[in-house]
């Protein structure tokens, strides 16, 4: 009873914002419900018991993503009217497209109850263990090249975000350290032993 | 009681809606990048569903690479909207074309 109602409470939440997101006007409204479907869709993994991929949802994406995706929608100065334009030009041909596309699944959906799959099992979960440490018993033994490749993605994606929008701008003088730490007394310093009467030259 | 076809109908809906998002805001690239974002969500309520009701922890392993992929695709995609916006002005997505040969 209580399994359903939270299933039906983060289903429901989850649904109506996702279409809030990309039914919203401001952008800055679907970076909000996107953050709400978030939650929700990490109340239902809850449900099915996976806690480890939950937190995760909550950390990286309304953590990390989500605030990424914000601080881009505020800092760009963008007509976002004008973006809104071709919407009423594309909506109905958009119907259409996801009718076909949700008919399609839920036949697909339909096919995989009638037809008795029968499951393989990789990595069988044990009852007694619980959901983080039964991950990483199979994280770090069986998929551990695959997590450091995760990790390798993850590395060029942040060297490439950097590279991509750095930028060097022509009307600052930055500082160059290294000229600096180069510099030395006998280069800066100069002992002139001026006549009488005359000035220093530099 | 709640069973593994109802989370697949989740998953479906979710997954129907982010692609109706792309289409219906073709001009907006945030839009798409957070629609994108609710596609892969729909992906891994899949994963970790079919892994919870099959008692298979495989699901759960790939839901995280998964998850690891949308975190790297929206950095890289907000870096590429970023420069793009310096350079046009717009983030307008329908006549970027600025690259064909």
């Amino acid at each position: 009873m209580i399994a359903a109602f939270a299933f039906y409470l983060f289903a429901i939440i989850v649904v109506l914002s996702g279409a809030m997101t990309i039914a919203a006007r401001n952008p800055v409204h679907s970076v909000l419900w996107l953050i709400l479907a978030f939650f929700n869709a990490a109340g239902l993994f809850l449900t099915l018991g996976a806690e480890f991929i939950a937190m995760l949802l909550v950390i990286v994406y309304v953590g990390a993503v989500a605030v990424l995706f914000l601080f881009v929608v505020m800092m760009l100065d963008v007509d976002f009217a004008e973006l809104r334009a071709g919407v009423a030009k594309y909506w109905p041909f958009a119907t259409v497209l996801a009718i076909v596309l949700l008919a399609e699944i839920g036949g697909a959906i339909l096919a995989w109850t009638n037809g008795g799959l029968v499951p393989v099992r990789a990595a069988p979960v044990a009852k007694a263990v619980p959901n983080i440490e039964a991950l990483g018993a199979v994280l770090y033994t069986r998929y551990l090249y695959i997590f450091e490749g995760a990790g390798l993605v993850l590395l060029v994606a942040m060297v490439g975000a950097i590279v991509l929008t750095h930028r060097r701008r022509g009307d600052v003088k930055p500082q160059n350290i290294s000229a600096q730490v180069r510099r030395r007394p006998e280069d800066a310093v100069v002992n002139m032993d001026p006549g009488v009467g005359q000035g220093v030259s530099l | 009681m709640i069973g593994l076809g109802h989370y697949l109908a989740v998953g479906a809906v979710l997954f129907v809606l982010g692609v109706f998002g792309i289409f219906l805001n073709r001009k907006n690239i945030i839009v798409i990048l957070m629609a994108i974002e609710l596609i892969l969500l729909s992906v891994n309520i899949n994963l970790v569903a079919f892994s919870s009701f099959l008692g298979d922890m495989v699901g759960q392993v790939f839901a995280m690479f998964v998850l690891t992929v949308a975190a790297g695709e929206a950095a890289i995609g907000l870096a590429i909207l970023v420069i793009f916006f310096r350079a046009r002005g717009t983030i307008a997505v329908d006549d970027i074309n600025q690259m064909k040969g």
